[in-house]
This record gives structure tokens, sequence and C-alpha cells, in this order.
């Protein structure tokens, strides 16, 4: 990659950047608070993500097209779904480490279903958040929740199958395929 | 807690990896960090502006903006701050608790953790690069849509 793709690249990060230090500058009441969030964010991100990517990485190499194409692709029947769940319900980290990890799903050949229901199991099914979530917010609370989420995020990934045009699906695995590949 | 969890998986798996196939195992390092490289320009764009939200969304502000309303108002409030804001769960439950003993409804505080994990409008720059735009805005759109079920429902649910 060259200095000129690089500089290109990192562009809007270093706009962000310079836009975070007029902001600290123009409201210094302001400013401790959005350091400390800005250094707990990073740490947890610096944290959390290196073991994601690995597994990432490792899931690229190992798990053959064919056999992920089996248990997660169009045609795995309940299966596929199923397994969706327990992905994203026994992940870590924020939802936007779901994003990389869906991406390589879908160029291991999972259905676009099943790659929105592993997002939506992601972002509210975690077990250990659901349990945490049980002892702050009351037994009720939680099962109600886990209860009406269930049903919710499979609805929301049919709605969006159906939504979103075949073209448009086609090119998002067609980026898919591109993740963690040297050549990009 | 989960983290070490996350940690020891990967771990056991790279071992298992790098005993079965030196080769394969390095690829499989060079194409996580390839994968991770690929998005930190919009990672750290994200945290930025996280940083900043979160300093102008202050717990404080947050539970006026929830707490006092009441109604549908406050249900909306509560979904657009959830949807805004990024805290981590383990930080935004003990809170949300202590909203509600201090008198925030159930419906509010359930719209607001529900748009909190489900919506996320600080990352859709990160969503938009591995799904477009259109598909990242209807997800976020639905799951907006559906935390004022989810909220109905688990008031109800409460209340019984």
């Amino acid at each position: 990659m060259s200095p000129a793709v690089v500089a290109k690249r990192y562009r809007v990060a270093v706009l962000a950047a310079f836009a975070f230090l007029a902001f600290l500058l123009a409201f210094p009441a302001l400013a401790p608070s959005a350091e400390r969030s800005f250094v707990e964010q990073a740490k947890t991100m610096l944290l959390v993500l290196p073991p994601i990517f690995l597994l990432l990485g490792l899931l690229d190499v190992w798990v053959p097209k064919k056999a992920l194409m089996k248990y997660m692709g169009p045609k795995s029947g309940l299966t596929g779904p199923l397994i969706a769940f327990v992905l994203g319900s026994v992940a870590a980290g924020p939802l936007y480490a779901a994003f990389p990890v869906s991406a390589i799903l879908m160029k291991k050949g999972a259905s676009f279903t099943n790659v929105l229901i592993f997002i939506g199991a992601w972002s509210t099914t975690k077990i250990p958040m659901f349990l945490f979530e049980m002892h702050a917010l009351g037994t009720r609370f939680a099962v109600a929740r886990l209860v009406i989420d269930i049903p919710g995020i499979i609805l929301i990934a049919f709605a969006l199958k159906a939504i979103i045009p075949a073209r448009e699906v086609a090119r998002i695995y067609a980026a898919a395929e591109s993740t963690g590949n040297p050549e990009e | 807690m989960d983290t070490v969890i996350l940690y020891a998986i990967a771990v056991a798996l790279l071992a298992v990896s790098a005993a079965r196939d030196r080769e394969k195992t390095k690829r499989a390092i060079l194409k996580g960090a390839k994968a991770f490289e690929s998005i930190l320009p919009q990672l750290v764009t994200v945290l930025l502006a996280v940083a900043v939200i979160l300093a102008v969304f202050s717990p404080e502000m947050v539970s006026r903006v929830i707490g006092e309303r009441s109604g549908f108002l406050g249900v909306l409030a509560a979904s657009v701050v959830g949807g805004i804001a990024l805290i981590p769960g383990f930080v935004a439950f003990p809170a949300a608790a202590e909203l509600l003993k201090s008198g925030a409804g159930t419906m509010q505080i359930a719209a607001f953790v529900s748009s909190l994990m489900m919506v996320g409008v600080v990352t859709l720059p990160m969503e938009v690069r591995y799904f477009g735009r259109r598909a990242a805005i209807a997800r976020n759109s639905l799951a907006f849509a559906f935390c004022f079920l989810a909220a109905a429902f688990v008031a109800w649910a409460v209340s019984l």
C-alpha cells in the first residue's frame, strides 16, 4: 500500500483528531470527561479487539467455506439461525466488533438473514450481559426483554432481507470477500 | 470476566492451530491483523466522536432526560439518547437501576437499554463500511422502531 493510499484512508481520522482537539480547547469544562472516556474506550478496544480479530483470522484460515455454508448458508434450515444466535450470544465485545466478524461469515457463505440474526444476537442477547442485567434491573425486566428481543431480532433480520434488494446484498458480499486479504 | 474467557479461547485455538500447521497459523494472524488495520481509521474516528458525545451526554444529563419526562415523550427521549450513547452494559445497567430507583418509569428505562444495545448512531460509519449505507441505516431504523415495542412489552410484563 502506497503512502498516498494510507494518507487518504486516514484522512477522516486525522480530521476527527483535530476536531477533537478543537472541542477540548473550546469547552474546557467538558475536556476532562471527554479525555477520560476516550482513554477508557480506547483501552476497552485495545483489550477486546485483538483476540476477536485473531479468532477471525483463524476462522478464515481453518473453516472451509463448504462447512460453514452447510451450517449457516441459505439451505441450512433452522440450524443456521440457531448457530447465529449461539455465536452472537456467547460473544464478547461491543457491537462494532461484530461487523468484521460478520464480514468473514459472509465470505464463508453464511446467508444474509443468518448474518443479520448474528448481529442482532451480538447486540442484545449476550449471556454475560443478560446475567448482569438480571442482577441490576431485576429478573422480570431482563427476562421480559430477552423474551421480546428474540422474536424482534428474527423479525428485523427478515424485514431487512425483504427490504434490501438482492443486488445490494450481492455488493455487500463482494465487499466482504476482500476482508483480511493482503492484496486489498 | 468475559474478556478473560475470550483471551483463553483465542490463545487455546491459536496453540492448537500452531501445533497443526505453522504456515496456516501465520496466515491467520496476518489476516486478523490486516482486517484490524483496515477498520482502524473508522475505529479511531468513532472513538473520538464517542468521547465528545459521552462528555456532552453526561450521566446527569441522561438521567434528567429520562427521569423527568414521562409518557411517550420520555420513551422517545430515552430511545434517542440510548441510540446515540455508546455506554458499555456494565456501566449502563447500574446507572439504569439507579434511575429506576429515583423514579424513572420502567418503559423509559427499557427503551433506553434496548436502543443503547441495538441502535448505534455513532458507530454507523463502521457499519456502513461492512454493510453499505442502505442496509446500515435500515437496520438502525428498524431497531429504533422495535425499541418502542420492546419497551411497552417490558413495562407490561414487569407490571403483571
